[in-house]
């Protein structure tokens, strides 16, 4: 019997020991909306509606193709929201209305940068 | 007496050292979310020290209640993790695992 795994089972954002390119150590200034995504996280692990760990597993279940698609912060509130939801915090009509309300304030709301 | 070796690693005088601990990583491959890097499922290591005992965040991540399981500091070596590619076997890699996933060998 052997004791090295089988990796079929390997889920894709379980990368280490994988094949990887150089580093990129730019960084850059959060968005606002991007801030407020990460307080909301802090509040709601606060709250105990859910913790970091529903976040993750959100987050894996999203698959490979929302990692090239989306970006880190638009990645987390669609997590946060799956979360919030499945705990029963709000429903998804309300959410859908909430986000129709948000949206009335134009496009350049969420990119203030210091606030 | 106070157990120093069990807080800063000294060991007082006519005081056997604590046993080297071996365990291994066990080898599954479940879906759902899980607390095991596959890089180190099969994988022998030796316990650095017990952290604690926490919520089990494989439960947590589905909003269950999660029972408290002891989470254990567990050194590898890259010549277990990689063989013969390690470029410095002798280096070491410590994670942080859960009792569920742990095999005691000693």
């Amino acid at each position: 019997m052997t004791n090295t795994p089988s990796f079929d089972g390997r889920r894709w954002h379980d990368m280490g020991g994988s094949k990887a390119g150089p580093i990129l150590d730019e960084t850059h200034d959060f968005a606002l909306w991007e801030k407020r995504v990460d307080a909301l996280m802090v509040l709601c692990s606060g709250k105990g509606h859910f913790t970091v760990d529903g976040l993750r597993r959100a987050l894996e279940d999203m698959g490979e193709a929302a990692y090239d698609e989306m970006s880190y912060y638009e990645r987390w509130i669609a997590a946060i929201s799956q979360n919030l939801i499945e705990a029963g915090v709000i429903t998804q009509s309300e959410l859908a209305n909430r986000m129709a309300e948000v949206a009335v304030r134009g496009d350049s709301y969420g990119e203030a940068s210091r606030a | 007496m106070p157990d120093r070796a069990m807080h800063d690693g000294a060991v007082p005088d006519g005081v056997a050292p604590v046993k080297t601990q071996r365990v291994r990583v066990a080898a599954r491959m479940p879906m759902g979310h899980v607390r095991a890097p596959a890089y180190l499922r099969g994988k022998v290591g030796t316990i650095e020290r017990p952290l604690g005992a926490f919520p089990d965040p494989e439960r947590l991540a589905y909003g269950q209640p999660a029972p408290d399981r002891a989470l254990y500091r567990v050194r590898f070596s890259m010549a277990e993790l990689w063989g013969d590619s390690a470029e410095a076997p002798t280096d070491t890699v410590d994670a942080e695992l859960y009792d569920t996933w742990l095999e005691r060998l000693d």
